[in-house]
């Protein structure tokens, strides 16, 4: 199965170990990705807020080049491009004059967009397409023990996801608990991290960091899986400042991918688990699992 | 004590920018808002903001819109969507204090030395230069942006950080850019000319009183 | 065509251009059209008038018919949907046909909808003119009479059902009551008490339930459904389908023996009526003054149904009565009857589909629906107020407006729940003492005695905060949190956003169409509005009737209303069954359709159009044949017909060009 892959600019940046981790996920279940050629930012939530019809044009770039590629899906997997590039999709859709100077500006590039492309995030395609059969199927040291507080955060249900109710989301969960672990019941599954404010308005922005990270702690929770690198980074970035505001709730923050790649059996270290300014405890030790090759993507 | 008058006579409206606001695709249904509080009452920044985001709604439709485009509500907006996701009236809110946001920086309503519109600027140039974003370097920018002693405060703070992502390779002041920038700067040329703004609702505004956009 | 019958005739016509106050005069210049159509042939004599439909308007007419020798009466005035049938009356009153009189619509199709008068006046011409060509062609027709069966069915048990039946009952008509639970009683039966008097549910609706089953002139049929509804007003015949209980009715005398005998000795599967909070044994009786006093064994639960091996203690309990019988089958009866009053109640709306209140997430929370039965005396607590952790509350939050007033699910206001929650509020206090807090959009109190009650639970200390709740949750903040239910709201009012942790939560849960109202929407071949509810005829002038004449509509069924409400409806739907039986027969328009004979060609094209089945194929003539009594005159069939066979009374083509030929004329 071969999908074009939209990495966005945080995985390239802060975000990277998701990429690290994802990567070598998807080709142990022989997913192929193609990156897109030359993509460009989607323009994420600060773009919008100057100028959301560049906004469009800039997020259409990426859908154009993803049907010049030709293949069937785009998948998305940070949770801003997943909901600017379906958000895009939606609006163009709904507004058939911005529509046209879209594709006259695409035009000029010699490229155009007929709409038809279906942007996926990864969790919608391992739990959906590829399905948790064939996810167990690669299981090769289940995460027996670990509690595992399954974190959404807002954006890749709310408000264009279709793969996953919108309140109570449970994709990640049973994906968590096909890789063995056990998944706490998590209340703030969806509510938001405090997205860019932790580092505009850090007293708003941290205090929504800090509320989920405690009720983690407190619901006994060993990590928190994300599938988002902004939430990722607010919930490992910070722990200093928050300690210093109200409390220290050391807890680590994971990616799910990261989490899929120690269950399927490859090396921490080939997971960007080092990336992690809280690190997760190692998991312990159980007969080992021939690690696969590296990843290879094509650019 | 210093007493503030908070009654508001007629003239204190900006008559036109509700039904301004309304036009704009995406943000029409806010013309059937309850006042229900469905907004605030989901909304995890609501804590912390001057005006609810219910009370947004109801200035905006009532034409207060100098309340409205300098209140610290829009910018403390993180565009979860959980509102736009539960109100009952299908009201965009999220969209809406995008547009909102758009027009208290064109008109210079939004408040000074408050790092976000900064963010938002400092963002918008980054792209509208490279193609991409670089975070590291996109929030040094930001700070200097933000004034020198709001730098110094917030920035001082974030050094623990700043060590931390070096420590594990994830700080880079390299700047990522695309190859084809010709290509995307032709682009948005295009939208320049071909005034999507107004298309798209945005553009020269009724109610515009510094007249940014008289030339629409 | 015309049929000759008038041939020869002088035509002599009678016109009346109505002013209806300034309705029609402010837009029309109504002298001015009666002066125009007085020039027109065949016209003996044209007025304005202000009122036509006054009784000295009415009598104009009849009085010039007799001077003036008309045969052919015009009234351009309304809607004939309002005075049509008035004018007719003044036509025979006049001493012809009614039927040679055409009404025209200048204040709807006109006067209403323009605003230039000039043209106003030249279109009020134009239609006058076109309805003077036209009338010129009418035939005298017959209204023909269908008799009406006497027997009523009323389908549905809950309170709108039963009021329907007793008041026809002790009217001396037959009555089929049909209920597809076991017992009747609806949704009323498991509330607590009523609002806003606050009377018991049970001690007002229990004895009118023990009347319903004795009541000579009701035959009641419990687990039964209605299958099929053949036939028309006056006419039908209805198929019935009684469910197996497996215990025979009429041998069942309720004394209950067999329920302590059941092998189960503990009661262990949900007990429906108690809306799951209790347990019931196989064999039950669904609660204590349940009608028909029968028991029922669910198939479902009982082990001789369900493995065939059981030892059957409830049998041998039962003994000599020898009522319970596992062999029993559905069944199927027919019943005639010539009018039927639709009463099928609503459904309440799922709280699962709003998991951000937690409905199934949290032991808590609660619908009202289970809040009723937990404040019941007979519910599974014994009226006490014991949550599903054990505990007791000392705080309760009320969320209204749960599904209601809701894009994304309900969008209608659900009209009953700011009441019921008032009343839960009270019930929840005097039971528990503790703090109870109502969290509205606004409060809608508009019925007798309401506000009263509004204002006197502000009275008792009942907390109310306008705004509708964002969730409800159980992760805490702050130490008075823990452990408790967390309910985020803003209060508009105060204008804070505020946290309040409770020990309860009762959704109000909205009221929706039943899962199958379409299916019984085309079963009695009604209409549903937009949300799902069955639609009256006419909202205001017509509202227990439906488009099918015949049947009528009581209660829930046509949209949330509460019991006095229902109970007022019934009434109306049982008043208006009444009229029908009472007169004995029920006139049909003429303007049916009818084939000629000679002229078809018996290609069968019409019969699958016809939407009222009224159209049948006479196979030894090889002719098509419509049945008068069903036909509506909706004319589809006339227009199919590929040889011009079939012709419509009042739409017969010389009336119908004409009326065209003489709006195009100038």
């Amino acid at each position: 199965m071969k999908f074009s892959y939209f990495p966005g600019c945080s995985l390239k940046g802060t975000g990277k170990a998701y990429e690290e981790s994802l990567l070598p996920v998807l080709q142990a279940l022989d997913i192929q990705l193609e990156e897109l050629d030359d993509w460009n930012c989607c323009g994420a939530t600060a773009y919008m807020a100057v100028d959301e019809a560049k906004a469009c044009i800039l997020a259409s770039r990426n859908l154009a080049i993803a049907e010049k590629m030709g293949h069937q899906e785009l998948m998305a997997p940070c949770s801003a491009c997943y909901l600017v590039l379906n958000k895009t999709k939606k609006y163009l859709k709904e507004s058939p004059a911005v529509h046209r100077v879209v594709q006259k500006a695409l035009g000029s590039a010699g490229l155009t967009y007929s709409g038809n492309v279906p942007i996926r995030h990864p969790l919608d395609i391992l739990v959906n397409t590829i399905g948790l059969d064939a996810i167990k199927k690669r299981v090769k040291r289940p995460l027996k023990g670990l509690k595992v507080a399954p974190y959404y955060g807002c954006q890749i249900v709310r408000p264009y996801a279709t793969f996953d109710s919108a309140e109570n989301p449970t994709t990640m969960d049973r994906l968590l608990e096909a890789l063995g672990a056990s998944v706490v019941r998590f209340p703030l599954k969806t509510r938001c991290c405090g997205a860019s404010l932790t580092g505009t308005l850090p007293e708003p922005g941290l205090l929504c960091s800090y509320i989920i990270l405690k009720e983690a702690l407190k619901r006994g929770a060993d990590v928190i899986a994300t599938v988002c690198p902004l939430c990722q980074f607010n919930l490992d970035g910070y722990h200093d400042k928050i300690a210093a505001k109200w409390e220290p709730v050391r807890i680590p923050t994971v990616y799910f991918s990261q989490l899929m790649g120690l269950a399927f059996g490859i090396p921490a270290e080939q997971l960007g688990l080092h990336r992690c300014i809280v690190p997760m405890k190692p998991l312990p030790e159980l007969p080992a699992a021939a690690a696969p090759k590296a990843p290879a993507v094509a650019a | 004590m210093e007493l503030q008058r908070t009654i508001k006579y007629e003239a204190d409206r900006v008559k036109g920018f509700g039904r301004e606001i309304m036009s704009v695709p995406g943000c029409e249904q806010l013309e059937s808002c309850i006042q229900c509080g469905t907004c605030s009452g989901v909304c995890p920044l609501s804590i912390y903001m001057d005006f609810s985001p219910r009370q947004i709604m109801a200035m905006t439709r009532s034409d207060f819109k100098k309340e409205v485009l300098s209140s610290y509500t829009i910018w403390l907006c993180a565009s979860c969507y959980d509102c736009t996701v539960e109100c009952p009236r299908k009201i965009r809110i999220t969209d809406i204090m995008y547009e909102l946001k758009q027009r208290a920086i064109r008109e210079g309503y939004a408040p000074k030395g408050f790092a976000t519109p900064a963010l938002a600027r400092s963002f918008y140039h980054m792209v509208h230069e490279n193609g991409r974003v670089t975070e590291s370097s996109l929030v040094i920018k930001m700070l200097l942006k933000s004034g020198l002693s709001n730098a110094l405060k917030t920035g001082l703070g974030m050094w623990r950080l700043g060590l931390n992502l070096i420590k594990t390779g994830r700080f880079s002041l390299k700047q990522e850019t695309i190859r084809r920038k010709d290509e995307l700067a032709q682009m948005m040329r295009i939208a320049d000319q071909s005034d999507i703004d107004r298309l798209n609702g945005n553009g020269a505004s009724a109610t515009s009183e510094k007249g940014a956009h008289a030339q629409h | 065509m015309n049929h000759g019958k008038n041939n020869g005739e002088e035509i002599r016509i009678g016109f009346y251009v109505c002013h209806c106050g300034h309705n029609i005069a402010s837009m029309v210049d109504c002298a001015e059209v009666a002066k125009y159509v007085e020039q027109l042939p065949h016209v003996v004599l044209s007025r304005d008038y202000k009122y036509m439909c006054s009784d000295p308007g009415q009598e104009l007419i009849a009085q010039d018919i007799k001077e003036h020798n008309l045969n052919r009466i015009v009234v351009a005035s309304c809607s004939p949907l309002l005075h049509e049938h008035t004018f007719r009356t003044a036509v025979e009153r006049g001493g012809i046909n009614p039927f040679y009189f055409h009404m025209v619509n200048i204040r709807e199709h006109n006067s209403w909808v323009h605003t230039d008068r000039a043209a106003a006046t030249l279109k009020a011409k134009a239609l006058a003119r076109a309805a003077i060509k036209r009338v010129a062609h009418h035939r005298a027709l017959e209204t023909k009479r269908v008799p009406i069966h006497p027997d009523v069915l009323v389908v549905g048990g809950g309170i709108a059902g039963i009021h329907a039946a007793m008041t026809l009952a002790n009217a001396g008509k037959k009555v089929y009551l049909v209920e597809r639970e076991p017992t009747i009683g609806g949704h009323m039966a498991k509330f607590d008490k009523t609002f806003p008097t606050l009377d018991c549910a049970a001690c007002i609706l229990t004895p009118k339930m023990s009347q319903v089953g004795a009541h000579p002139n009701i035959k009641l049929m419990t687990y039964s459904e209605v299958t099929k509804v053949d036939g028309y007003v006056g006419n039908y015949t209805v198929t019935i389908k009684h469910k197996p209980r497996y215990v025979i009715e009429d041998l069942c005398i309720g004394c209950q023996d067999c329920i302590p005998a059941c092998v189960y000795k503990e009661p262990k599967f949900p007990d429906e009526f108690n809306e799951n909070l209790g347990k019931r044994k196989p064999i039950y009786i669904p609660f204590p003054q349940a009608t028909p006093q029968v028991v029922i064994i669910d198939p479902d639960t009982c082990l001789n149904l369900k493995t065939g091996k059981c030892k059957k203690t409830c049998v041998e309990a039962c003994g000599d009565k020898k009522a319970i019988d596992f062999k029993q089958q559905e069944t199927f009866e027919d019943i005639k009857v010539g009018t039927i009053i639709v009463a099928t109640g609503f459904k309440t709306f799922d709280a699962t589909k709003m998991p951000q209140y937690g409905y199934g997430i949290h032991k808590n929370v609660y619908t009202a629906l289970e809040v009723e039965r937990l404040v019941n005396a007979s519910g599974p607590t014994g009226g006490e107020i014991i949550l599903r952790d054990g505990t007791h509350p000392k705080s309760i939050g009320i969320i209204h407006c749960v599904g209601s007033r809701d894009e994304r699910h309900n969008r209608w206001c659900s009209r009953v729940c700011c009441m019921y929650s008032l009343k839960l509020a009270h019930l929840l206090k005097e039971h528990t003492g503790a703090e109870v807090y109502n969290f509205y959009i606004d409060m809608r109190t508009a019925g007798k005695n309401y506000d009263e009650f509004y204002g006197k639970l502000l009275d008792e200390g009942v907390h109310f905060i306008r705004g509708r709740v964002g969730e409800v949750t159980d992760w805490a903040f702050t130490p008075e949190e823990e452990g408790h239910l967390v309910i985020r709201v803003e209060d508009t009012l105060a204008g804070y956003v505020r946290r309040i942790p409770v020990d309860m939560v009762v959704l109000a849960t909205g009221l929706e169409p039943q899962e199958d109202a379409q299916e019984v929407r085309r079963l009695f071949n009604m209409s549903c509005g937009g949300e799902g509810f069955f639609l009256e005829r006419h909202p205001k002038l017509a509202p227990v009737n439906t488009f099918t004449d015949g049947i009528f509509l009581a209660g829930c069924c046509q949209g949330p209303k509460d019991i006095p409400d229902s109970v007022a409806q019934a009434g109306a739907a049982a008043a208006e069954a009444l009229v029908l039986v009472d007169k004995g027969y029920v006139e049909q328009e003429p303007n049916t359709a009818f084939v000629i004979e000679n002229e078809c060609s018996g290609c069968k094209s019409c019969v699958p159009l016809c939407p009222y089945t009224a159209i049948a194929f006479d196979g030894s003539k090889q002719k098509a044949y419509i049945n008068e009594a069903l036909c509506k005159g909706c004319g589809t069939c006339v227009g199919a017909c590929p040889s011009g066979s079939i012709v419509q009374n009042l739409f017969e083509d010389a009336e119908v060009f004409s009326e065209i030929e003489g709006v195009l004329a100038e």
